[in-house]
This record gives structure tokens, C-alpha cells and sequence, in this order.
């Protein structure tokens, strides 16, 4: 059996085990946030994936004992999480229709303004091409005030999109385990990903200019 | 070269994660690079998207403290039984 536990994943589940506050705490402030945002993706209301998040903290800490290693436990963190969220949205009687969810297809990830139109001499070329970013410096980019712009772009994705861009590009999960935790197809969580990044990009561009 | 098989920007912006993700056929990965060769323009965007990436991780999300109150409540009530 192949075991990934980290140093620091070990110390946790220890004090978890131990019902040590401190190793509690330090786990809900680096994926609560997270944990939110994939409840939100099964659950009708902001109301109700905190309960969620709430019901998968004592998921966690009742099966703890069992936890084997065999994925980081920051995987298995989030994959109870997507499921307790998917039994509670089945209950809420939810259906998960993708495309109201904003599942991407037919999205565009760039805006079709920004290319030659179908009569011009190189039809889907720029028009209007993305600048550099090579020469921005790095305080820049990092500011607060830049952090804020991806902060609130990420807000106002569609939830499906905002779960897998903050499993992915956030907390870091494989495009596989991603894809597990969800219940997506590979393509389907790669068109999600793709949109999210894509206008998360389109934030910062335009904050950037 | 033939024309009718080169991508237009309008298509490889499109295939960005899953170049990415090196989940490209060897054939549309070839045309993807040979098109970033030529074209500054999905070079930028290529690299936008590397960016916007690695920014994305670096950003902090808070939970609110209420939650968190919350959470720490029912820790403390799943400890002492």
C-alpha cells in the first residue's frame, strides 16, 4: 500500500486522533474556506453548505481512526466534504442539471471581440492580442489589491466552475482526485476548469492594464 | 504546412488547460506549439494563463468567523461525548 502522509499530515491526524483543538483549528483555517465552496456546488444555499461543511468536520473526526493514508489527508478532507454535500443535495431534492450551473460548454474563454471576424484576411486571428505580463513587477502582482481582484472573480463564478478551480489552483488536488471527488469526467472538469481560469484571467487583465 | 489544419488564436486559447494538463493529442500538441512559434500574441495568453495560475494559489480565503465559531463549538461538543 503506498502511503503519501506527509510529516505535517501525520502530526495532524495524530492530534486529531488525540481530540487536540490546536490541530482542529489549524485544519478548518486552511480548507474551510475551500470546503465551503464544494459544498456550495451540490446545495441550493450559502445557508445550507455551511451546514454541510459542519456535518463533514464531524465526518472527519469520526473517521479519523480509519484514515489510512493512502491519499494526503487534504484529499480526503475534501472528498468527504463533496460527498456529504452530494447525499445532502440528493436529499434537498436537488438535481444537478450542468448546464444551469454553468457547466462552460459553449462558453467562450476569451471574448470573440477580441479576434478578426470571419470576413477579415486572417478570420480568428487577435485583434486585440493579451499585452505581456513579463515585464510587470512581481510587487504587482502579488499586491493586495491584485489578490482582492482574483478574490472577487472567483466569487462570482458559477459554482460547479468554482469548485474545481479552488480544488485545482488553490488547495492544489490532482486533475484525477479532482475529478473523483466530484463525480466529473475528465473532459467535463477540464471545460470547467478552463472557463474558471479563463475569467479569472480576464479580472486580472483588466486590473493589470 | 497545410492551411486548412492551422489553429486559429480564436482555437488554441481554447486548449490551454489541456495543454496544461499534457492532455493533448501528440498531433494537436505539435500544432499548439508550432502555432505559439509564430504568434506572440497566444504567447502572452499562454503565459497570462501560467500566471493567473500560480497567483491563484498564492491568494488567502478566510472563513467567516462566525462559521468558525461555530465549527470550533461542535468540536468541542464532539470531544466531550
Amino acid at each position: 500500500m503506498e502511503r503519501v502522509l506527509s510529516p505535517e499530515d501525520a502530526r495532524l491526524v495524530e492530534g486529531l486522533r488525540a481530540g487536540d483543538e490546536a490541530a482542529f483549528a489549524a485544519l478548518m483555517r486552511m480548507y474551510g474556506a475551500g470546503m465551503l465552496r464544494v459544498a456550495q456546488m451540490y446545495v441550493s444555499s450559502r445557508a445550507v453548505a455551511e451546514e454541510v461543511v459542519q456535518e463533514a468536520w464531524l465526518g472527519v473526526l469520526k473517521g479519523i481512526d480509519r484514515f489510512e493514508g493512502r491519499s494526503s489527508l487534504k484529499t480526503w478532507v475534501f472528498r468527504i466534504v463533496a460527498n456529504t454535500a452530494k447525499t445532502r443535495g440528493v436529499r434537498e431534492a436537488r438535481s444537478i442539471p450542468f448546464s444551469s450551473l454553468g457547466d462552460g460548454e459553449g462558453e467562450a474563454a476569451v471574448s470573440p471581440e477580441r479576434f478578426l471576424g470571419d470576413g477579415e484576411r486572417f478570420p480568428g486571428h487577435w485583434a486585440v492580442p493579451p499585452a505581456s505580463w513579463a515585464g510587470m513587477p512581481e510587487t504587482r502582482l502579488l499586491a493586495t489589491e491584485t489578490m482582492s481582484v482574483i478574490r472577487r472573480a472567483i466569487d462570482r463564478l458559477p459554482s460547479s466552475q468554482r469548485a474545481v478551480l479552488t480544488l485545482r489552483d488553490v488547495e492544489g488536488l490532482s486533475a484525477e482526485e479532482v475529478c473523483n471527488a466530484l463525480d466529473l469526467t475528465e473532459t467535463n472538469g477540464r471545460v470547467l476548469l478552463h472557463r474558471a481560469r479563463a475569467k479569472v484571467r480576464a479580472a486580472l487583465e483588466e486590473h493589470l492594464r | 504546412m497545410r492551411l486548412d489544419r492551422e489553429l486559429a488564436c480564436r482555437d488554441v486559447v481554447e486548449l490551454v488547460t489541456a495543454y496544461l494538463d499534457d492532455a493533448l493529442a501528440p498531433g494537436d500538441r505539435e500544432r499548439f506549439e508550432e502555432h505559439l512559434v509564430f504568434c506572440d500574441g497566444c504567447e502572452n495568453y499562454l503565459d497570462q494563463m501560467r500566471a493567473t495560475i500560480r497567483l491563484t494559489g498564492r491568494v488567502e480565503h478566510q472563513l467567516p468567523a462566525e462559521l468558525e465559531a461555530q465549527l470550533l463549538e461542535a468540536f468541542r461538543g464532539w470531544r466531550a461525548n
